[in-house]
């Protein structure tokens, strides 16, 4: 009886992929022998301790069992436009491999008491494999249409009990449209718990409220997060904040608000927390504060990018000091240890932004002559430096200060370039082809250079980069190398920060008039942040290193690993 | 620990002194609660896990041991009691507890009934690194009548002008009209740093205040400021803009007048820079944010003192109330039901069938209501007895009162444990504690206390 029903079941699982790799829909009685050995299967797994001789006579019993609810229970709820095929295919899965494991310790001759426990845990094992396998395969299914907006969800995948294809995990904040994703994130964020604690102690998780979206978003970015001002963390916080350190408290609230804003800016003002945060540190008993310190940091690590996402520059500035806090060997004294942290966070800031600034410095003023007309956008920290710096070694040069909304940082330039004394025009970007032809060269700042030569830098940047190369003007970015990061990406639209979508509104003579812009349904207000410059625009990086290519950027990036 | 939260309960109530003269006024009750449970819930529900309470000796022993006053509140109080003869402002309360502030300090006080955003205030404090940071609503109109007004309603207490800027949050001018005596001077440093100020007034001081730690160190050393909303408030927004003193200038001349010495070292106090300020000098040097633009200056004029508030403007965003008058207290007993949802009839109250509660009205613990009466938009205290036939209507009934059959009860406050004969009609009144009211009496807009409690001319 046993050996016929595995014959039944390989058959039937035969059956099943040759369907599914042939496309074609299951015929009739197979889509019956599925709904019977389904039924089959929950009867096992509910009666468990049942004497076996009964267990054969019901499955003849169940054969003529109405077959409508069936089609329901096939149709497992996915969350993209689910299609016929990879449906079932993905439903019939659980069924054929679960089939043979609980039916081999099921016919057994009538199992003692004894035997019982044990070829149940068998039994669940074999169909907690299958359960694991069955959402592996669905999860393949889901991963493979999901990044292509054309998903070609007609088209069966590869059957999932072969080898599977390798597919890169995308991370999670360009899944926001997923809910799924989403669902999961919540779930980390609550039981951000800190490990390493015996299983004696109980587990005190540090529970990081997750921050809403706002507002409409616009297709084609619906994969980002989008907040809101009017809608900070703090509000889902207790007010004397316990949990989390009120420095880092605080530096989230500045960095939502804008208050801190530019690459150098943050992480510096995140080191600072740090700094705070190892003072106030102690070492709870039977730990290490090699491990305990960096667990301590993941909770605030997510409240920061929950606040605001997190740069490239940040991202590198904490992989330092988590590097720096597991290397401290455990028989230094806590004391000794926190005093070392800091003066290691010291000298990073000082070597990568303050000395680094100063050598690029050093590259840059060789590049601008007397009677140059340099043209910048935006606010980049490091251009002024080098501006200012240059005027001070009474280089004659002016500056063309080009600005756009909604941020109009350019003004925060224009003031800081005017007080040194520098003559400078004020341009909006719509003015740049107007103005161009005057310009001798262009200095860009950057927030992260990426791993293939791409600058990506305040949105707007490669605009300026086109049209200058549209003119033959020559465009130097700065940028320190502790802003290099390894991704890669050659469009703004896969991984991109979208801002406040009210700061788009203003306010002339009194009247605002996107003020009720959620009521229109068509309209969506888009305030992206960054953008991405192809390297064929940019002609030169200056680094503390020196002047580099473009297309240099991974071999630094290469040998500062091997560095560390 | 980030902040602590004091609460001010040893005021005296001096402007209803009709109600608190029996009561003091942080045991008031407002809803049938006492009205220190209402801040003390506010911070609770924000997430405060310990309160110092400052009061006097006098409402902590009612507090702890009257059993009426039940103060469900989970938090950890550390009540401070001060000294009943000393006549202490809130400034010096705060002088005295010096010894236990260790962090930034929330101060609260008793008679502040809000469900407003606390996260506001403790925001612009928390991202500008204020110095204060404070609450404010609009004042509402009061319609109600109030009992023992004679005549038009007074002109209202003297105006408060608040001047902010663009942004609406920078507090930048606070006075007194009482404190202008000639009209409404700003001084031009004001002008030059924000040439638009929007000056406000008919706005109502939440007493809510957010203060740096050096604050209680520089009140420490400077014992002339008694009062902080009337003292320290105004004198902190003035010297937002004043110059930065030059130390070396008073080294060079020790005779100078000392008190030119001291003022401006104690206001050093105020200004004194934490720990790590490169770093954070860096961070903001290199951040390209700027509060305001048109002019050469950094952030905040480079000013290292800031204060800010947060005005409630619309009804969306709360309610605010301070009960400090006995308009404000009507007022309040009005709104406090819809504060908090509990039923509107205790369940130990005693009401018989024939009787007509209305949906506004809140019946306290252990009451007896007794056929054919009426209630309709009142508070019954605890332990109140309503005999036959009795009509209230719009009152406020506190604990203990007993009233007769017959008796007609509209738009009055009866105090605890009077004794209202039967068949009299009470209109607009104020029935003070203890009092008896003959049968067949006829009062209306009377302020009835004992004699004893007239003011002595």
């Amino acid at each position: 009886m046993t050996a016929k029903r595995n014959i039944i079941a390989d058959g039937l699982a035969g059956d099943i992929t040759r369907a599914k790799v042939e496309g074609k829909e299951l015929t009739k009685e197979e889509k019956q022998r599925l709904r019977k050995e389904k039924k089959q299967q929950k009867k096992q797994k509910d009666k468990k301790g049942e004497n076996d001789e009964k267990a054969p006579s019901e499955r003849d019993k169940e054969k003529p069992v109405t077959p409508s609810s069936t089609p329901l229970s096939m149709k497992p709820p996915t969350q993209k436009a689910p299609s016929a095929v990879p449906a079932p295919s993905t439903a019939s899965l659980p069924i054929p491999i679960p089939m043979p494991a609980s039916e081999a310790p099921g016919p057994s001759p009538s199992p003692t008491s004894a035997d019982k426990p044990v070829k149940s845990k068998a039994e669940l094992k074999a169909e907690r494999r299958a359960r694991q396998e069955a959402d592996r395969a669905s999860k393949q299914g889901k991963k493979g249409g999901e990044p292509g907006p054309q998903a070609s969800s007609s088209k069966p995948k590869a059957p999932p009990n072969e080898l599977q294809p390798v597919v890169k995990r995308l991370p999670e904040h360009v899944q926001v449209d997923d809910p799924a994703v989403v669902k999961k994130l919540a779930k980390k964020l609550e039981r951000q718990q800190t490990e390493g604690q015996g299983t004696a102690k109980k587990r005190s998780g540090v529970k990081i409220p997750l921050r809403s979206d706002y507002g409409y978003k616009v297709s084609l970015f619906s994969h980002l997060h989008q907040y809101s001002k009017k809608a900070p963390l703090t509000q889902q916080i207790s007010i004397p904040s316990t949990v989390i350190h009120p420095s880092v408290v605080r530096l989230g609230l500045q960095y939502s608000q804008g208050i801190v804003a530019g690459s150098n800016a943050r992480s510096v003002a995140l080191l600072h927390a740090f700094k705070q945060v190892i003072r106030d540190y102690n070492t709870p008993p039977n730990e290490e504060l090699s491990r305990d310190l960096v667990n301590k940091l993941k909770p605030y690590i997510s409240f920061l990018n929950q606040c605001r996402p997190l740069s490239a520059s940040m991202g590198n500035a904490i992989k330092y000091i988590k590097k720096e806090i597991s290397n401290i060997p455990s028989q230094c004294k806590e004391e000794e240890a926190k005093n070392k942290l800091q003066t290691c966070i010291d000298s990073y800031i000082n070597e990568k932004i303050t000395l680094a600034a100063e050598a690029i410095y050093e590259y840059a003023i060789e590049k601008i002559s007397d009677g140059d007309v340099i043209l910048v956008y935006g606010c980049s920290s490091l251009v002024n430096h080098i501006l200012c710096e240059a005027s001070e070694k009474s280089r004659k040069f002016r500056v063309i200060v080009v600005d756009s909304r909604p941020r109009l940082e350019g003004r925060e330039a224009l003031r800081r370039l005017v007080q040194r004394g520098i003559r400078c025009t004020y341009v909006l970007i719509s003015a740049l082809s107007y103005i161009l032809p005057e310009v001798s060269k262009v200095f860009l700042g950057a927030h992260a250079l990426l791993a293939n030569g791409y600058v990506m830098s305040r949105v707007g940047t490669s605009q300026v980069a086109l049209v200058a190369k549209a003119f033959n003007v020559p465009v130097l970015v700065c940028c320190e190398t502790y802003k290099f990061c390894e991704r890669v990406q050659t469009d703004s639209f896969v991984s991109n920060e979208l801002g406040d979508p009210d700061d788009l509104m203003v306010t002339r003579k009194g009247k605002t008039q996107l003020e009720h812009w959620q009521e229109v349904p068509s309209l969506g207000l888009l305030n992206l942040v960054y953008d991405v410059t192809p390297p064929d625009f940019v002609d030169l990086v200056i680094t503390e290193l020196g002047m580099i290519p473009c297309t240099s950027v991974p071999v630094v990036l290469r040998v500062k690993n091997v560095d560390q | 620990m980030e902040l602590q939260a004091v609460l001010m309960a040893a005021g005296g109530g001096s402007r209803m002194m009709d109600l608190t003269y029996n009561t003091p006024k942080p045991l008031l009750p407002v809803g049938n609660k006492p009205l220190l449970w209402y801040p003390l819930n506010l911070l609770e529900r924000v997430g405060f896990e310990e309160v110092i309470v400052i009061t006097t000796k006098e409402v902590h022993k009612m507090i702890s041991t009257d059993p009426k006053m039940k103060l469900d509140v989970k938090m950890k109080l550390d009540v401070v009691c001060i000294p009943e003869d000393a006549d202490m402002g809130t400034a010096d309360a705060l002088r005295y507890i010096q010894q236990k502030v260790k962090t930034d300090i929330l101060v609260v006080s008793c008679d502040l009934i809000t469900d407003a955003a606390l996260h506001e205030v403790v925001d612009l404090f928390r991202a500008h690194n204020a110095t204060l940071a404070m609450l404010m609503s609009k004042a509402r109109e009061f319609t109600e009548t109030v009992p023992g007004q004679k005549g038009k309603k007074k002109a209202g207490e003297q105006r408060d002008f608040v001047g902010v800027d663009g942004t609406g949050k920078r507090l930048l001018f606070l006075a007194n009209e009482a404190d202008l005596e000639e009209g409404l001077a700003v001084r031009k440093s004001i002008m030059r740093k924000h040439p638009r100020m929007h000056i406000k007034t008919g706005l109502v001081d939440a007493h809510l205040y957010c203060l740096k730690k050096s604050v209680v160190e520089f009140l420490v050393d400077n014992k002339s400021i008694s009062s902080i909303r009337g003292e320290l408030v105004p004198y902190l927004v003035r010297k937002q803009f004043s110059r930065a003193s030059s130390c070396p200038k008073d080294k060079e001349d020790p005779d100078q007048d000392l008190n030119r010495k001291d003022g401006n070292s104690s206001l050093e106090i105020l200004r004194t820079a934490p720990v790590d300020e490169p770093l954070l000098q860096l961070a903001r040097e290199r951040s390209c944010w700027n509060d305001h633009r048109g002019d050469m200056s950094a952030a905040y004029h480079g000013g290292r003192l800031r204060c800010y508030v947060h005005v409630l403007e619309d009804d969306g965003e709360g309610v605010c109330y301070r009960v400090n008058t006995l308009a404000t207290y009507i007022e309040a007993n009005r709104l406090a039901p819809k504060l908090f949802e509990e039923p509107a009839v205790h369940p130990t109250a005693v009401v018989s069938e024939r009787c007509q509660v209305g949906a506004d009205s809140i019946i306290g613990a252990s009451c007896q209501l007794a056929d054919k009466t009426s209630i309709k938009r009142s508070i019954l205290g605890a332990s109140t007895t309503i005999r036959e036939k009795v009509k209230v209507t719009n009152s406020i009934i506190m604990h203990g009162v007993t009233i007769e059959e017959g008796c007609n009860i509209q738009g009055s406050v009866i105090c605890s444990n009077a004794h209202i004969g039967r068949g009299a009609d009470i209109k607009y009144c104020l029935v003070g504690s203890g009092q008896r009211i003959e049968p067949e009496a006829d009062r209306t807009n009377e302020v009835i206390v004992g004699s004893d409690q007239l003011m002595e001319i």
